[in-house]
């Protein structure tokens, strides 16, 4: 009874919760318990990063930071709460953060030269601008600014195009490649498979960063390169997937019957096993464009990608080397943060992908 | 007892015009790690426009080794030997090129395999699956091909057939899919059919669809079926002629009604015996078969049904009987034959 007139007292959150509420309104009293909680929490979250961002302007980064997480993860418990109430228990607010997450950055990477950004790569522009500005996302240079003042937002974006740009042209040409070499040998077996068997098995027999540094030093650092390089670094793997595949598929009756109705080899290896063997592939891809990111930042931190002045959040991150970090710790952190995020949420959704199409898993 | 041992073909092939399919003295060698097998073992027949033989023998008998050894699917190189000929509308099959083999395999013969389930793409559209080879075949262009795996759909009895060309197999039930299977064969209207268990993976209801299916498109087509089956239920009132086989070998063969009359053979009558009738009183013990059939491997010298059979006696175990004609009161009845030293229901012998 207690939480019937609960619900229906309070006059300050206006209509939005009455329209949640008004279409069942006998309801569970823990349901609406629980949206309670959703809307405070997030309401909390909401003005806890407010302060974060303009309340504290002047005061200690650090306490800054730390104010505008929790802010952020009170946001998300109760907006979470909000949406499940909403949407139903099924509702996942990461995954769904993770997909808007990647959407804003391709679009922004896409859209980098037509948005208002700060100079991304030209030191002569910035001679006048700040140098190490903290990042405000109420000023000019909402993620700060680097040594020579360039706008830390702006290479962020620039460096996101280098990174995907390279990450999806690895994992495309590895798929293509190693789907081809994968049914070529799984289809035809013996020493065909045997030549391919070693080819793969000697580049996984080296280690991947070795490899890639051996590779960064004889070719030029082109992002065509980087990207024919990392994709050797996807490659044994997904030849190993293909392989696999095409063995339980080549089995199959409807091979047999491609067969019997006069079909060719390479018809049965393009029209029958190719598609079947590419959708698992396909969810692996996502995880390997998380696996790519991270390894081009590493040769660009090494100074062996991406070469300086041309952003990338690998030679971003190696900025900070020196006292940098120490005393400006957003140089690393910024660009870290996208880093992370980026790679978290392929991982994330990867996952889910690879869960719905893996062949294990699939309901026959 | 007494006769030559290629008795069966000669007669059965006096029996029609040019036969569709002669086999001649096929023999299938698989080899395995533990050894050779011999899983087709000195098979010969022949089949005439718009006949129906029934292969009819337990699992591991070598019925569909023998069915895509004559199809060409299997032919001699590293893991197997295959001998003996093969004549599919006059053309020796392992004889031919592999191009000419696809020839064949797109026009003359076609094949039904035992899981619809499997049988089809699963990433496919059933459409795709008859265009593509009609397209190819018969150099049709697109809406022409559509058109055509639209009419073979109706043909195999599917109803709102444009419709269903743009499904997927899992959207269709498994006589469904069957008949989508039937349909594929079909597509270049061969002379031959090879059904390997076309029904073996259906239900009972569905699988007399099937076999009606089948009977009904040999009237309209005029085609010669090779019906593959462990169930003597499923070839009886189907096949013209029944030849059942056991561990490679063919033991008796004869005309359907004769064989279900008056089976000479004691693994016919074995077989026959173990279908279960509805007539039966409840909870009677079903009639099997004792034993497991031979190792192929080493299979047994002489009758290599003999340590299964209650007949056997001790000559059964000395040299392979040979497949010679039956008599009835010392006249040789056509198209009988069977391989046994101690035959049951030979009245006159």
């Amino acid at each position: 009874m207690s939480e019937m007139t609960q619900v229906s007292t309070p006059p300050a959150y206006g209509q939005a919760v009455d329209a949640a509420v008004a279409p069942a309104p006998m309801q569970d009293p823990r349901r609406s318990r629980s949206l309670w909680a959703g809307v405070v929490l997030t309401a909390l979250g909401i003005v806890t990063v407010a302060i974060g961002v303009a309340g504290l302007r002047g005061a200690n980064g650090w306490l800054q930071l730390a104010v505008v997480v929790a802010g952020l993860a009170l946001t998300h418990v109760g907006a979470g709460r909000l949406l499940r109430h909403r949407f139903g228990a099924g509702f996942d607010l990461t995954s769904w953060l993770s997909a808007i997450w990647l959407v804003l950055l391709v679009l922004a990477a896409l859209l980098a030269p037509v948005l208002p950004l700060g100079e991304h790569e030209d030191i002569a522009s910035t001679l006048s601008a700040p140098v190490f500005a903290r990042p405000d996302l109420l000023s000019e240079y909402p993620l700060g600014t680097n040594n020579f003042g360039l706008d830390l937002l702006a290479r962020v974006l620039y460096g996101a195009r280098a990174s995907l740009v390279v990450a999806l042209g690895a994992v495309a040409m590895g798929l293509v490649i190693g789907a081809a070499l994968g049914i070529v040998s799984g289809f035809f077996r013996k020493t065909t498979d045997a030549v391919i068997g070693i080819f793969t098995n000697s580049l996984l027999a080296v280690p991947p960063l070795i490899l890639l540094i051996a590779l960064a030093t004889v070719l030029e650092p082109s992002l065509r390169n980087l990207a024919f390089a990392l994709s050797l670094l996807a490659l044994p793997s997904i030849v190993r997937m293909a392989r696999a595949s095409t063995l339980t598929f080549v089995q199959r009756e409807f091979v047999l019957a491609a067969r019997a109705m006069g079909a060719s080899r390479l018809r049965i290896m393009t029209r029958e096993l190719l598609p079947n063997v590419m959708l698992p592939l396909l969810s692996y891809a996502m995880v390997m464009i998380s696996v790519l990111i991270v390894a081009e930042a590493s040769l660009s931190f090494l100074g062996l990608g991406i070469q300086p002045p041309d952003p990338s959040w690998g030679n971003m991150i190696a900025e900070g080397e020196g006292n940098a970090f120490e005393e400006h710790p957003h140089i690393v952190l910024v660009p870290g943060v996208v880093l992370f995020l980026t790679v978290f949420s392929l991982n994330l959704l990867g996952e889910k992908a690879r869960k719905r199409f893996d062949p294990r898993q699939a309901k026959l | 007892m007494s006769s030559s041992s290629a008795a069966l073909q000669e007669r059965s092939g006096a029996a029609r015009e040019t036969p569709v399919l002669v086999v001649d003295d096929l023999r299938t060698q698989i080899h395995t790690p533990h050894g050779d097998v011999q899983a087709v073992d000195g098979i010969s027949f022949t089949l005439g426009r718009g006949e129906t033989l029934g292969v009819v023998g337990e699992s591991g008998s070598g019925k569909s080794v023998l069915g895509r050894t004559i199809m060409g699917l299997y032919t001699t190189g590293p893991t197997m030997t295959v001998t003996g000929r093969v004549l599919i509308a006059g053309k020796d099959v392992h004889a031919l090129s592999a191009s000419e083999l696809r020839e064949l395999w797109g026009g003359d013969v076609g094949m039904v395999f035992q899981d619809p389930m499997t049988a089809l793409n699963p990433v496919k559209k059933v459409g795709v699956h008859l265009t593509e080879s009609l397209r190819k075949r018969r150099g049709m262009n697109r809406p022409q091909a559509k058109a055509r795996a639209a009419e073979l759909l109706a043909l195999v009895g599917i109803p709102e057939p444009r419709r269903r060309l743009d499904q997927y197999p899992h959207e269709l039930s498994g006589g469904m899919r069957q008949r989508v299977v039937i349909a594929m064969a079909l597509a270049n209207e061969p002379a031959l059919l090879i059904a390997d268990e076309p029904t073996t993976a259906l239900d009972v209801t569905v699988q007399r669809q099937i076999l009606d299916l089948l009977a009904r498109l040999q009237d309209e087509l005029g085609m010669a079926i090779m019906l593959i089956s462990h169930n003597l239920g499923v070839v009886a009132g189907r096949a013209d002629r029944v030849a059942v086989m056991y561990a490679g070998r063919v033991v008796e063969t004869a005309d359907a009604a004769a064989l279900f009359d008056a089976p000479h053979h004691p693994y016919t009558e074995a077989l026959l015996e173990a279908i279960p009738r509805l007539h039966q009183p409840p909870h009677v013990r079903l009639a099997a078969i004792d034993g497991a059939p031979p190792n192929m491997v080493a299979p047994p010298v002489g009758c290599r049904f003999a340590p299964r059979c209650r007949y056997a006696q001790p000559d059964c175990t000395e040299a392979p009987p040979s497949l010679d004609p039956a008599m009835a009161n010392g006249v040789v009845t056509p198209g009988h034959s069977f391989a046994c030293y101690h035959p049951v229901n030979a009245g006159g012998q």
